[in-house]
């Protein structure tokens, strides 16, 4: 199979919906060129830097019978729509007693590791799940960025998708042919039977290079990408669980309140899932501060592949042995 | 151009059929059947429905808070008004909503907002909508002088403006946000005026004139269909009551200040202007009008408690489209 990047992998998806929907508009504040030739300048729109209103005006349009596709570029750029995001789009279908749908794709980048620090690094994703009222979905691959975003883009509700920046280059086997991934879906990246590694986005390929390193050692690890954190797929991840007795969460965000934290009550408060666990539940995260600019200090707040082999033999040392 | 006398008795009764809704929601609310909050709409009557006249049935509007009065000129049902207040099953939003969420998009009416300024943008994304469409539809957003000095009254008009998009802005200007008058909070008295800076036309109407109103508007609705771009409207009125119905909240306006405007009732206004013009409109006609208006207000809270509750199950749902 043909092998193409992140990034590219998203554009596809766009470009091939938009050619399936005439329903469908891009909003942005750099239009994306290659869209706007085929798709002409009245549905792929190059708007002024206003995310509030372009926020707005996706969720009116979607109202309207339209299926807009709003860019924010990072997810920085999201904050100055935060109304829009929270008080608008999150309750408008349920406050208004199902009506209308709204189907708006909001994409955003996250993440950092590029030097630009605090308010351009960042991974708030956690702050959306807990809003009712949002799908979220963050790709870790090329093949899943592009099946979801096509999946995304035909729902009929407000999809955020959260786009790892470190990942926009990482290429990897994407199929020709029409093809979508389900909301909702985790999926197993890796098998194992001794420790879940439950990766979120980057941090998919550092476990799956962390795997590789304890495979050597002896200690096979399943790495679980949920892939969509709104519906999350909780039956795979306890399912996987109650297999290897073990759980690392792996996460660049930091761990206050977040997916981690979600992912691993879902696991805890499940009772034939944690009759199974033989070591408490390790988090795996970025230091709970805001992203600092020198390397030295961003490379440090940042998990990586080495932290999450440490948590991995961290839980394999400590806990009970299998009955 | 000036509606015809039929046209304007249709006015008049849209105008006194908010009016006695409004009274009514507010000797609810008072009484314990409506829950939450109400704006009331009282005396900016002429506002809505002189802009609703002047639009077809397949164009939007959105509201604000104080959305009553929009729901009724843009052709909402009563019944289910009332029983959305009412927080009922039938109402419009299956009692999710309540008075600051009414909406109805089967008639174009994108919904009441509980944020100010939070549906300017929104209705902005309908003209895109309708821009993209071709189709002349156009669409309103209706909101307070208070709004007009939040980001997404700029940002839009200037969206709106660059890309001529079939919007018509309509500020009522009622010279308080909520408890604050205008004059300490803005540097120029015209918000209209600030339409120069978009590079559209910015009109200034009595807003209660209700034939001044529909005539402006219809200007506006014309331009926009026209693919000229949108029009910011400004209204000058006045909300009779305080900015809310709770009774425990301070009204810091001068009684001096309602009173004078009071005497600048937009409903008598027309009446007395129907009245004047021979055959218009006879005192037993308007006494007649008023009677059914009031049946229909009282059949609608008759439907609303005839409304069950919603059931626990209903919670969970709609949180999403299936």
């Amino acid at each position: 199979m043909r092998e193409i990047s992140y990034a590219r992998a998203g554009m596809e998806a766009l470009a091939e919906e938009m050619r399936r929907d005439s329903k469908t508009l891009h909003l942005s504040t750099d239009v994306p060129l290659s869209l706007q030739e085929e798709f002409g300048a009245a549905r792929v729109r190059a708007t002024p830097i206003a995310e509030g209103a372009l926020t707005g005006m996706a969720i009116g349009a979607a109202g309207s019978g339209f299926r807009p596709i709003v860019n924010w570029s990072m997810v920085t750029f999201c904050f100055v729509a935060m109304d829009q995001i929270v008080n608008q789009a999150a309750k408008i279908h349920y406050m208004f007693g199902g009506q209308a749908k709204f189907p708006i794709l909001f994409r955003a980048s996250v993440g950092g590791g590029t030097r630009r620090a605090a308010q351009h690094s960042q991974s708030p994703y956690s702050m959306f799940m807990n809003l009712a009222g949002l799908k979220i979905i963050l790709p870790s691959t090329p093949y899943d960025m592009k099946g979801l975003l096509k999946s995304a883009i035909r729902d009929d509700n407000p999809v955020i998708s959260f786009e790892s920046g470190r990942l926009a280059g990482y290429r990897g086997p994407v199929p020709e042919e029409d093809y979508t991934v389900p909301l909702g879906v985790a999926d197993v990246k890796r098998e194992g039977t001794d420790v879940t590694v439950v990766a979120l986005a980057w941090q998919v390929p550092e476990a799956l290079e962390a795997a590789e390193t304890l495979a050597a050692e002896g200690i096979s690890v399943e790495v679980v990408d949920p892939r969509t954190l709104v519906p999350m797929d909780a039956e795979a991840i306890r399912a996987s669980v109650r297999k290897t007795g073990r759980l690392v969460i792996a996460d660049e965000a930091g761990p206050t309140a977040g997916a981690s934290a979600e992912i691993a009550t879902l696991v805890t408060e499940d009772a034939e899932t944690f009759a199974c666990l033989k070591a408490p539940v390790k988090r795996v995260c970025a230091l709970h501060v805001p992203i600092p600019y020198s390397p030295a200090l961003e490379d440090h707040v940042f998990p990586d592949r080495d932290n999450i082999a440490d948590g991995v033999r961290e839980v394999m040392r400590m806990g009970r042995r299998a009955a | 151009m000036q509606p015809s006398p039929e046209q304007q008795r249709e006015m008049l009764r849209t105008m006194q059929t908010i009016r006695r809704f409004e009274e009514r929601a507010s000797t609810d609310f008072r009484g314990g059947d409506i829950y939450g909050v109400v704006h009331s709409y009282i005396g900016e009557e002429a506002v809505a429905v002189g802009v609703c006249a002047a639009l077809d049935s397949k164009d939007q509007i959105i509201s604000n808070h104080r959305g009553h009065g929009h729901c009724i000129a843009k052709g909402a049902d009563l019944n289910r008004m009332m029983a959305e207040l009412y927080g009922r099953q039938d109402g419009y939003c299956k009692g999710k909503g309540g008075s600051m969420h009414i909406a109805d998009f089967g008639i174009g009416m994108l919904g009441a907002n509980g944020i100010v300024a939070g549906g300017i943008s929104i209705v902005t994304g309908a003209g895109l909508a309708a821009q993209v469409e071709g189709k002349g539809r156009v669409a309103v957003a209706f909101f307070g002088d208070g709004a007009s000095n939040a980001g997404p009254f700029h940002e839009s008009l200037n969206i709106a403006a660059a890309w001529k998009l079939p919007m018509l802005y309509v500020c009522e200007n009622n010279l308080w946000a909520a408890q604050t008058a205008n004059a300490i909070t803005v540097g120029a008295p015209d918000v209209a005026a600030r339409a120069a800076g978009y590079g559209i036309p910015g009109v200034i109407v009595d807003g209660n004139d209700v034939l001044a109103v529909y005539e402006a508007a219809a200007e506006a609705v014309a331009r926009a269909r026209a693919g000229e771009g949108p029009t910011l409207l400004e209204c000058k009125t006045y909300r009779w009551n305080a900015h809310t119905e709770r009774p425990n909240q301070p009204d810091l306006r001068p009684k001096e200040e309602i009173e004078a405007w009071k005497a600048k009732d937009p409903i008598k206004r027309l009446v007395e202007h129907l009245k004047s013009q021979q055959g218009q409109l006879s005192d037993e006609e308007w006494a007649a009008m008023d009677r059914e208006i009031q049946q229909a207000i009282e059949d609608s809270v008759a439907f609303a408690k005839a409304s069950p509750f919603p059931t626990l199950e209903s919670a969970l749902d709609d949180v999403f489209a299936d």
